[in-house]
């Protein structure tokens, strides 16, 4: 039951947007606003970030709550991730860009808060495929080195966020402090066992 | 809503230039010493007595004096001949962050604004200085309505009916000094009427603060708004007065005026305070000197569609070189952005 009804309410911001789209096309109020390519570039894009931080949230709620269900979820969630993060980056060539390549090409390497969007994504694609059961098998313990790389792209989509804000740092103050206590909690809870002394009932 | 609409494939009343016009438009011209190539980067400006204002049924309402003002409403000089982007988005997508950061939030909630009474201190370097009723501070003055080009600096336009009155007639009456060299214009601050004054991680600090040389102020393109498609200013667009200096990348244009300050050195302005190396005081609309973090070489005139966001190419001076180029002459605009 977790499976599907998480595969289901992780589609429901993208469905929104197929929703709001039509809304638009059919001349209906909607929220798309006067600028609809920017407004669906912003949208997948704070999904996407959104998805990577629940991703990383599932080992520390797991060993927090002993709910060892959630584990079944984490690869379904990251995917998702990959999901929104290249819908976001369609977005952007295609209706901010109209499919200029010559353009993205020039963005990505003058533009830096675009520098490190890109380098995100293309790292979030090892990590897709070697999502698979049969992948995990065969790597083994590189499986998880290779899995950290998570934290690195997090950090990398937090700057984006945060170099390219114009109006308000609070969306990147909000990821960055998130990020930071999940790597806190992923390197300090195997030493200390931070969670079992929580747990502890008071004698 | 109901916003006047020609004949599709008619040509617009807008799109004629008489010859008189023409010629002196050439003459000016010449006498500035800019050549035929020139002429390919102004905006086709609208012929004064042959243009339509533009209405619209929108619910805004001034004070019953702002409304008498509006009933004698007259097209103005300088208006592009472009078709106004639709009320709907002029009033529906803003940045005015005093309201939130979103584009909708002004619309949403600037409803807290209280434009009337709303008074205007005239200070600094002047002969005439003090506190005035808005009523006061438009009264000698006749609203004419100036359909300008507005470009964001995000690299987003539209095209905006502005109504109002020139800034230079506002200031020759306050009687600058000759130590007054700028202009420091200051919004409301009031946290309690303007909510996002008090959010937190915000880039910019408030009061907002813009400024103009005083021969800018004094450009005959300069203007003092109060209204948009023939009513009274909306909230969100900034009412009850702002500043639209339609040479200038939008932020310049500052909302909710209480204080026009005349000064001896150049105000620090809201967003060059913030980020210096992004936004400087001129702040100039200039296709060939990017923003650090994109490109002001094109912009999207607004409202963009799905698949084609309506690119267009951002001229120099967003069109009006011809009206101000001669006030940047000899700056290098690389390093005065």
């Amino acid at each position: 039951m977790l499976k599907p009804l998480t595969f289901l309410v992780s589609l429901v911001p993208f469905a929104y947007v197929l929703w709001q789209v039509y809304l638009l096309q059919t001349g209906a109020p909607n929220s798309l606003s006067a600028d609809p390519g920017k407004e669906i570039l912003l949208h997948q894009g704070e999904w996407a970030i959104r998805f990577l931080l629940i991703t990383l949230l599932i080992t520390p709620l797991r060993q927090l709550t002993g709910w060892n269900s959630l584990q079944k979820i984490r690869r379904m969630l990251g995917l998702f991730a990959f999901f929104y993060a290249s819908t976001h980056l369609l977005a952007y060539v295609v209706f901010l860009l109209e499919l200029d390549f010559a353009n993205l090409t020039a963005d990505i390497q003058k533009r830096p808060y675009i520098t490190v969007g890109f380098a995100a994504y293309l790292l979030l694609v090892p990590l897709v495929i070697t999502s698979t059961n049969r992948m995990m098998r065969k790597l083994r313990k590189n499986w998880v080195l290779l899995h950290r790389a998570i934290y690195g792209i997090g950090i990398l989509a937090v700057t984006h966020v945060a170099w390219l804000a114009k109006s308000s740092y609070a969306d990147a103050v909000a990821y960055g402090a998130i990020v930071v206590l999940l790597l806190f909690l992923r390197v300090f809870e195997p030493k200390f066992g931070l969670f079992r002394q929580a747990l502890k009932p008071a004698s | 809503m109901l916003i006047k609409r020609l004949e599709p494939g008619a040509i617009k009343p807008s799109e004629i230039t008489s010859e008189s016009t023409f010629m002196n438009r050439r003459q000016i011209l010449t006498a500035m010493g800019l050549g035929a190539a020139s002429l390919a980067t102004g905006v086709s400006l609208a012929n004064v007595s042959d243009r339509q204002l533009y209405t619209s049924g929108a619910p805004f309402t001034g004070p019953d004096w702002l409304e008498e003002k509006l009933r004698l409403l007259k097209p103005g000089e300088f208006s592009t001949g472009e078709d106004a982007t639709p009320l709907e988005y002029v009033i529906g997508y803003n940045n005015f962050y005093e309201f939130g950061t979103g584009k909708t939030d002004p619309a949403e909630h600037a409803g807290s604004l209280i434009t009337d009474p709303w008074s205007v201190e005239i200070a600094g370097e002047a002969e005439v200085t003090g506190k005035f009723t808005l009523e006061d501070i438009l009264k000698p003055h006749d609203l004419e309505e100036r359909v300008y080009r507005f470009r964001c600096v995000e690299a987003w336009s539209m095209v905006v009916p502005w109504v109002g009155f020139s800034l230079a007639d506002l200031i020759k009456r306050f009687k600058p000094t000759s130590d007054a060299k700028y202009v420091r214009f200051e919004t409301l601050y009031d946290p309690d009427q303007m909510p996002g004054q008090r959010a937190r991680f915000a880039a910019i600090d408030y009061p907002y603060v813009e400024g103009l040389r005083m021969d800018e102020a004094m450009n005959e393109l300069a203007f003092l708004a109060v209204g948009v498609y023939g009513k009274a200013m909306p909230n969100q667009n900034g009412a009850p007065i702002r500043l639209v200096v339609p040479w200038k990348y939008g932020f310049k244009s500052i909302k909710s005026i209480v204080k026009i300050e005349f000064t001896k050195r150049r105000p620090r302005i809201t967003w060059e305070r913030s980020n210096p190396r992004e936004y400087g005081f001129y702040s100039n609309v200039n296709p060939e000197v990017d923003h650090p973090r994109w490109s002001q070489a094109s912009e999207r005139r607004l409202p963009s569609s799905l698949f084609s966001p309506n690119r267009i190419e951002t001229l120099m001076f967003n069109g009006y070189a011809p009206q101000v180029a001669h006030l940047y002459q000899d700056m290098d605009l690389r390093k005065n952005y």
